[in-house]
């Protein structure tokens, strides 16, 4: 399975993002510069955090206008996998491609710390892995991670089972239910804003990210073996 | 904008303009003797910021010398932006540290961030890719307003550069003391990787060459940041607020990932950062470095104001600008590298054969200068030094124990000293995970990051206890060598080389002068003894306040090499059963110990000493047994002593406790300061070998699963029982504690 | 030329914490009577004479790029024009 790493400038996570699918999971990746046209030869797009454009104005405004976004888009349509993490969650939601927005930490601060993340539904696509219920260790990095969505949209995602983590015990940053990551409505797009590349290797102090990567592959081998 | 009147040549010299840029009379003759002429208003500016101290270490350069910079594994020493230490396998690690005191006293967010810009910039400028963050703060308590505020800003400027420039802060320390009040310091340090064939030099060579500017635009920020840095603050100095820069880290994350492609270039030269003096030191340095001149057409430089003037551009130190040299007819390619990144590299100048810095604005010539005489020949000073009398009555003082009747509430209260309370509040806003290659977090004594595709990682950390430098100059210049390469040697690291920065009061005075030497000396004598050479750093003098000098704190940072990730060892306790070994004995040493603060309010008397062969032989015993896997965890007395020391251990273990029995005087026993010890955990079965390896290992106790410290006497009973979730509330909680109960 | 005054700030249904620390600063200061603190972007537009129909460009900078409607209002003022 080929993932491209999309690369705005500012973005400082593509390097992790790259290698968790690489090295870690044995799959192929591939940069994709911002200004790029064309996401055709991939299989799943991985959108990385940092500070797309400095963050400036707000977090992911600005490089939601970049070209490869309209490609983001087109993939998102196509079905494909498109994972944000952090910046890339903000990034997705700015495009529209996920509902609500992501404010300031509750505390104004940036918060580097491990979280426990409870699955809420393991049967997506970014999921299927792991078990409901399930908490993991997934370290999150963000000064603006407070998910925020009005009371209608924060009903809907919670019937169709569109909150895919919560944090479980501390919500470290504020957020509406205590959402961690949503799913679009087709359940191709994830958005999150915890760190799983950075939890794929017990040297670094935990792996459980792995299983997330392992269900997209899983998910993706099992479609394109139907059509073989 | 109306342009501004220069004073002409005349005037400069008839009514000593130059003094107000911190030149002296004699130094003003000899400019006048180097030109044969009287300099113009650009020519004394260039002059004056080149001879400062910050640029050209003229009252600290007799110091300097001192220092060991030579060793086998040594590729760069002092003098470039950077020093470089070979790792093996083709590659080489390049670190440096740098103060930002001043700016960042006066605005500590722009100050602290910019500060780390600025360290970047000399690691990327080598050719390396940056791979982590440090630092070293200090401040004074936290119970006045003004300190909790630069605490948090200092904090949240430096999370604001190194979270979006996408590089880790690792680790590094922070102490509080009264003494920082009115002038706290900020020490930023930068670590990279890069490969042999990669390493690059600021040098401008090649006649009829191609010199270029990349990076942000030109404004009047900073003019004059040299010299500010270089003056004692005054109740004025927040007026002087145009000092100070404002930093861009999304312009730096870019030039850095440009500047990282471009050295991969046969077409680049020289490349060299353009900080303190901006324009001026790097045209100059790099012209002089090589042997050759630079002539540059300023009105070619990309300005973000109207109406500058020359001397406002060469003094300028806005941020995120680079110099470059790259071979004639190949720019076009060189801009389009940098064209990816959203970056401008604009030619404004030449390399020539006559050595001198000329420069154009306007269609003349404004400045005709000598490379050399501004990079190299500032004039060197031998100031006096003595040995201040508070040095003669702190050495004639017998050594005593503190008075404590409560040892418990003892420890307790010394885990909520800021100096040794938990550091998560501030390394919680600091990415330190990004690049996902930190293996040891910020909370251990050094921060442990792998090298990508090796087996190999590096250990790095930030030290200085200043109180006992205060004290003992020499013997705690020692010690904070010493320290540093115990904090490695506990990760699992062999020292490769340090870093300094050496922040001290006035020069002038004699009683400084004197630490300044002293301390230097011992830092010598330790690098020696801990093959540790000096490759790099910087000088940071006049850090007083209204006549109050804070402590002399020459910080090193030092890095180490982890043959294996195998070796890799933390401080924290691992499992229940495992053998607690204490290695090195203990002596009465309170003089600048954290219980002698805690009880008197003061520190007095000697620091403690120090006997480097002995710390040398156990470092290397101790390495040598955790490479053979003999070793759990691994831990240096240091702030604190004993009790503190092992409470350590336990914090973050989820559980695990501690039994261990100690002989001699309790209070010394739990909480002296003396040097050169270590706690370590063992297996049970790999105790005994263990203990032939380690000679000076002394086997203590236990570690348990009751998740309680109890330390016994072996002649007084049981000296200290408490739940290490007491302990540990304590210690999590003291600093959030202190900034949020004045609120 | 024209100058265009946009000020973006969070709608009254998010929570600003933010404005709450000011507003919290402000009480210890001892300025009890502010009851509210709302911080927001101001953003100046200089603007050069075009085809386009100002007001009209202007709004949609907002709805597209200068606010994220989601989560923040705006509003602009149209200022005279100047001559540089």
């Amino acid at each position: 399975m080929k993932f491209a790493v999309i690369q705005f400038p500012g973005s400082n996570c593509d390097l992790d993002m790259y290698h968790a699918v690489k090295d870690v999971l044995g799959e192929e990746a591939e940069y994709v510069w911002h200004d790029e046209a064309d996401l055709s030869g991939f299989d799943g797009v991985l959108v990385p955090g940092g500070f797309s454009f400095g963050d400036y104005l707000r977090c992911g405004a600005i490089a939601r206008f970049s070209n490869i976004m309209k490609e983001v888009v087109k993939a998102a349509e196509a079905g494909k996998p498109v994972l944000g993490v952090c910046n890339g969650f903000q990034v997705l939601t700015e495009a529209g491609l996920l509902p609500g927005a992501l404010l300031r930490n509750r505390d104004l601060k940036f918060m580097c710390r491990n979280v426990t993340l409870k699955v809420e539904n393991a049967g997506t696509m970014f999921t299927a892995e792991y078990a409901e219920g399930d908490e993991l260790t997934i370290p999150i990095a963000h000064g603006e991670g407070n998910y925020y969505c009005d009371d209608e949209t924060y009903s809907k995602l919670k019937e169709s089972g569109r909150i895919v983590f919560t944090y479980s015990g501390d919500n470290p940053n504020g957020s509406v239910g205590d959402i961690a990551g949503i799913l679009n409505e087709k359940g191709n797009v994830l958005g999150m804003m915890p760190h799983p590349e950075r939890a794929v290797e017990k040297l670094l102090g935990s792996d459980d990210g792995l299983k997330m990567f392992q269900s997209i592959v899983k998910e993706w081998r099992e479609s394109h073996a139907n059509y073989a | 904008m109306p342009t501004m009147l220069e004073p002409t040549a005349e005037q400069i010299r008839d009514e000593k303009l130059y003094q107000q840029m911190g030149m002296t009379d004699e130094e003003f003759a000899m400019v006048e003797k180097i030109l044969g002429r009287l300099p113009n208003y650009t020519e004394i500016g260039l002059f004056s910021v080149m001879w400062s101290e910050h640029c050209s270490y003229k009252n600290s350069k007799p110091v300097l010398r001192k220092f060991p910079t030579e060793g086998p594994q040594v590729l760069q020493g002092p003098g470039e932006g950077a020093g470089i230490v070979d790792i093996g396998d083709n590659q080489a690690v390049v670190f440096k540290m740098e103060s930002h005191n001043h700016p960042s006293a006066i605005e500590p967010y722009q100050g602290a961030a910019t500060g780390v810009g600025g360290i970047l910039r000399d690691v990327f400028s080598m050719g390396a890719q940056p791979i982590a963050l440090l630092n070293s703060l200090r401040f004074g308590e936290l119970d006045h307003p003004r300190t909790r505020y630069l605490f948090e800003e200092v904090v949240a400027g430096i999370a604001g550069y190194g979270n979006c420039i996408g590089i880790p802060t690792v680790g590094g320390e922070v102490q509080f003391d009264p003494c920082y009040a009115g002038n706290p310091l900020v020490n930023a340090m930068a670590v990279g990787l890069i490969n042999h064939e990669d390493i690059q030099r600021g040098i401008a060579s090649g006649v009829g060459n191609t010199v270029m500017y990349v990076g942000a635009k030109t404004g009047r920020d900073g003019i004059h940041g040299a010299t500010f840095a270089s003056e004692e603050l005054t109740e004025d100095s927040d007026e002087k607020r145009p000092a100070v820069q404002v930093g861009d880290p999304f312009m730096e994350k870019l030039l850095m990932d440009a500047c990282i492609e471009l050295v991969k270039s046969d077409a680049l030269v020289g490349i060299q950062d353009m900080g303190a003096a901006g324009l001026t030191s790097s045209s100059a340095e790099m012209a002089s470095k090589a042997g050759y001149g630079v002539e540059m057409n300023l009105d070619l430089v990309p300005q973000r104001e109207t109406g500058m003037t020359a001397y406002e551009m060469m003094l300028s130190e806005s941020q995120e600008r680079m110099l470059i040299v790259v071979k004639k007819g190949r720019e076009e390619e060189i801009n389009e590298l940098f064209h990816k990144y959203g970056l401008d590299a604009v030619a404004i100048g030449r390399v020539t054969d006559d050595k001198m810095l000329r420069l154009y604005h306007n269609g003349e010539v404004v400045a005709e200068v000598p490379a050399d005489a501004l990079a190299e020949e500032a004039p060197v000073y031998h100031k006096p030094s003595a040995e201040p009398q508070y040095f003669r009555d702190f050495q004639a003082m017998a050594a005593a124990e503190p008075k404590v009747e409560d040892l418990g509430g003892t420890l307790v209260s010394l885990l909520q000293q800021p100096t040794i309370a938990s550091k998560e509040w501030v390394y919680d806003q600091y990415d330190h995970q990004v690049r996902t290659s930190t293996v040891v977090k910020p909370g251990s004594d050094a921060a442990v990051v792998r090298v990508r595709g090796t087996d190999k990682a590096l250990a790095m950390t930030a030290d200085c206890n200043s109180r006992y430098i205060y004290l003992d100059p020499e013997t705690g210049g020692k010690i904070a060598v010493a320290e540093a390469a115990r904090n490695i040697v506990c990760s699992g690291g062999k020292p490769l080389a340090i870093t300094d920065c050496l922040n001290f009061g006035s020069p002038e005075r004699t009683d400084i002068f004197w630490q300044i030497e002293k301390s230097a000396d011992g830092i010598s004598d330790a690098c020696r003894a801990l093959d540790a050479p000096v490759i790099g750093g910087n000088v940071s003098l006049y850090n007083e306040r209204s006549g109050e000098a804070v402590y002399p704190t020459p910080t090193i940072g030092m890095v180490g090499l982890v043959e294996k990730l195998d070796h890799v060892t933390t401080q924290h306790a691992k499992e229940a059963g495992d053998q607690v070994y204490l290695i090195g004995e203990t002596h009465t040493e309170f003089g600048g110990s954290e219980l002698q603060k805690l009880t008197d309010g003061k520190i007095s008397g000697k620091s403690p000493a120090i006997d480097l062969g002995v710390e040398a032989a156990r470092q290397e015993a101790l390495l040598s047994a955790i490479r053979d896997g003999l070793v759990r965890s691994a831990h240096d007395l240091a702030e604190g002593g004993f009790a503190v020391a092992l409470a350590e251990k336990l914090f973050g273990t989820e559980g695990l406790g501690a039994d261990v029995e100690i002989t001699g005087s309790p209070i010394t026993a739990l909480f002296s300061e003396t040097q050169s010890r270590f706690l370590v955990t063992v297996k049970p079965e790999d105790a005994e070998k263990f203990g032939q390896r380690v000679k000076d290992a002394k086997h203590i106790g236990t570690i348990t699963d009751d998740a309680r410290l109890v330390i016994r006497s072996a002649d007084a009973g049981t000296l200290i029982e408490e739940e290490i979730n007491r302990l540990e509330t304590a210690w999590k909680g003291a600093i959030p504690c202190l900034l949020n109960s004045a609120e | 030329m024209t100058k265009v005054n946009v000020f973006v700030t969070l709608r009254e249904s998010v929570l600003d914490p933010q404005g709450v620390a000011v507003k919290d600063a402000l009480h210890s200061m001892g300025y009890a009577e502010v009851s509210d603190v709302r911080i927001g972007k101001f953003l100046e537009l200089t603007i050069d004479e075009s085809e386009r129909d100002l007001d009209t460009a202007v709004r949609e900078m907002c709805e597209k790029l200068l606010a994220n409607t989601v989560i923040e209002d705006y509003r602009y003022e149209i200022k005279e024009e100047e001559r540089a």
